[in-house]
């Protein structure tokens, strides 16, 4: 039976992946923001886990706003990623586990969760910083990764509740496939942060802080805001804390948290990383 | 025929990127979209209101996105992430984008987000828990 052996919160902002790229990490502004992921990388390479399900939303790689899938997930043997128009390098493909996906969707449509299922999938900085904040750089990923992309982009997005239920359902959905795999599950993106309108710039480290309470002590608190309530704390960008409560809901009632880390800014963000174990 | 209104309008300087914007905005988006190949950034270089004419610009938008008026861009409806495609390749981050609107230099506005550091690590100790080296 495939088991999932934590939870793990982090930012994807494409500062993070420029940072790696130009070798800044241990300078004065990054420092803080990349030490804090230590202990989460050396418990990765302690556990070894063999599939990460990276939660994250696409920005116009992908998918473009001529259709826009409220929930999509990968379902292919490898994912590539692409220049999304600012001349980066790619990355090194990633690995896939395309029946692990397949039976994932299937059991998510079962559970009336109607998946958006892609079978080519250009992933972007969204699932790449991530995966390279977590694992560094590698010709060859150490891991199977399976994208599942929320819409934070055009609105109408899919309420925080509604990405808490699916976190629910990914679970039932994980812990009935036949073989034995250990999984992890990334919620990527947020903390508080606006890109545009004359509120641009905008961190609420309080409002920050509480999300990540809420997220290892009570995710109800969270998921009980409307979307216009998270924006209005958050920002238009900050909204992307709803997919942390994907990860949540997959991570049963009561978690230990094992590390949590926040910093502020990292270019226009909070950026908040969690370690959690389901504690059941 | 109307747009509907939402709660989250109410938000001072704060523009939801919905139905209302998108539609408004679809063209200017796709064009900005096809910036991921280099063939179309190639295209758009050599001949930028054959390329806007191609994507169907109306006059306002084409003008828009000839003279690089990324603020009014923004204030069009286009989407920040496909405004990013055309602006970052042209020296101008997201952030000299989002300082636009409150009429601040990038800088100003790094340094606005630069004070979130001051007493941060205090304001995690009171939080208790997190990690700090």
């Amino acid at each position: 039976m495939a088991n999932i052996i934590g939870g793990v919160t982090t930012s994807h902002i494409p500062a993070v992946g420029n940072a790696i790229s130009q070798g800044l990490t241990q300078e004065y502004y990054w420092k803080r923001f990349f030490d804090g992921y230590n202990p989460v990388k050396t418990w990765l390479k302690e556990k070894k886990p063999d599939v990460i399900i990276i939660v994250y939303n696409d920005h116009g790689l992908n998918f473009f706003l001529d259709k826009s899938p409220t929930f999509a997930i990968g379902c292919a043997d490898e994912y590539q990623n692409a220049d999304e128009g600012w001349g980066l390098k790619p990355t090194a493909p990633f690995t896939g586990d395309a029946e692990f996906s397949w039976h994932l969707a299937e059991s998510l449509i079962e559970q009336e969760f109607d998946m958006c299922t892609c079978q080519e999938m250009l992933v972007d900085h969204g699932f790449v910083n991530p995966a390279r904040v977590l694992f560094g750089d590698h010709e060859v990923w150490p891991i199977k990764t399976i994208p599942l992309v929320v819409n934070t982009v055009q609105h109408p997005l899919p309420s925080a509740k509604r990405c808490y239920k699916l976190g629910e359902a990914l679970k039932v959905a994980i812990e009935s496939y036949p073989e034995d795999l250990n999984v992890v599950i990334a919620g990527t993106g947020g903390l508080s942060h606006q890109l545009q309108g004359e509120r641009a710039g905008i961190i609420d480290v309080d409002y920050d802080l509480a999300c990540m309470a809420s997220i290892i002590n009570d995710p109800s608190w969270f998921y009980s805001q409307s979307n216009a309530e998270i924006m209005e704390k958050a920002g238009t960008e900050g909204i992307e804390g709803i997919m942390w409560l994907v990860m949540r809901g997959a991570m049963g009632d009561k978690v230990n948290c094992l590390h949590k880390h926040y910093h502020a800014p990292i270019s226009n963000t909070g950026a908040g990383v969690l370690l959690l174990e389901s504690a059941e | 025929m109307v747009w509907k209104k939402h709660e989250y309008d109410k938000i001072f300087g704060t523009y939801v990127f919905d139905g209302e914007r998108a539609h408004r905005s679809y063209a200017l988006n796709k064009l900005f979209y096809s910036f991921n190949e280099e063939c179309c950034r190639t295209e758009f270089n050599e001949d930028p209101t054959s390329y806007c004419d191609k994507f169907g610009l109306h006059e306002e938008q084409k003008k828009m996105v000839l003279s690089q008026d990324f603020l009014n861009i923004l204030r069009a409806g286009a989407n920040i992430y496909y405004m990013a495609k055309f602006c970052i390749p042209r020296g101008v981050t997201v952030q000299d984008a989002g300082a636009a609107f409150q009429n601040i230099t990038g800088d100003e506005f790094r340094d606005k987000l630069l004070k979130k550091r001051d007493g941060l690590v205090q304001r995690l100790t009171k939080e208790g828990g997190y990690w700090n080296g």
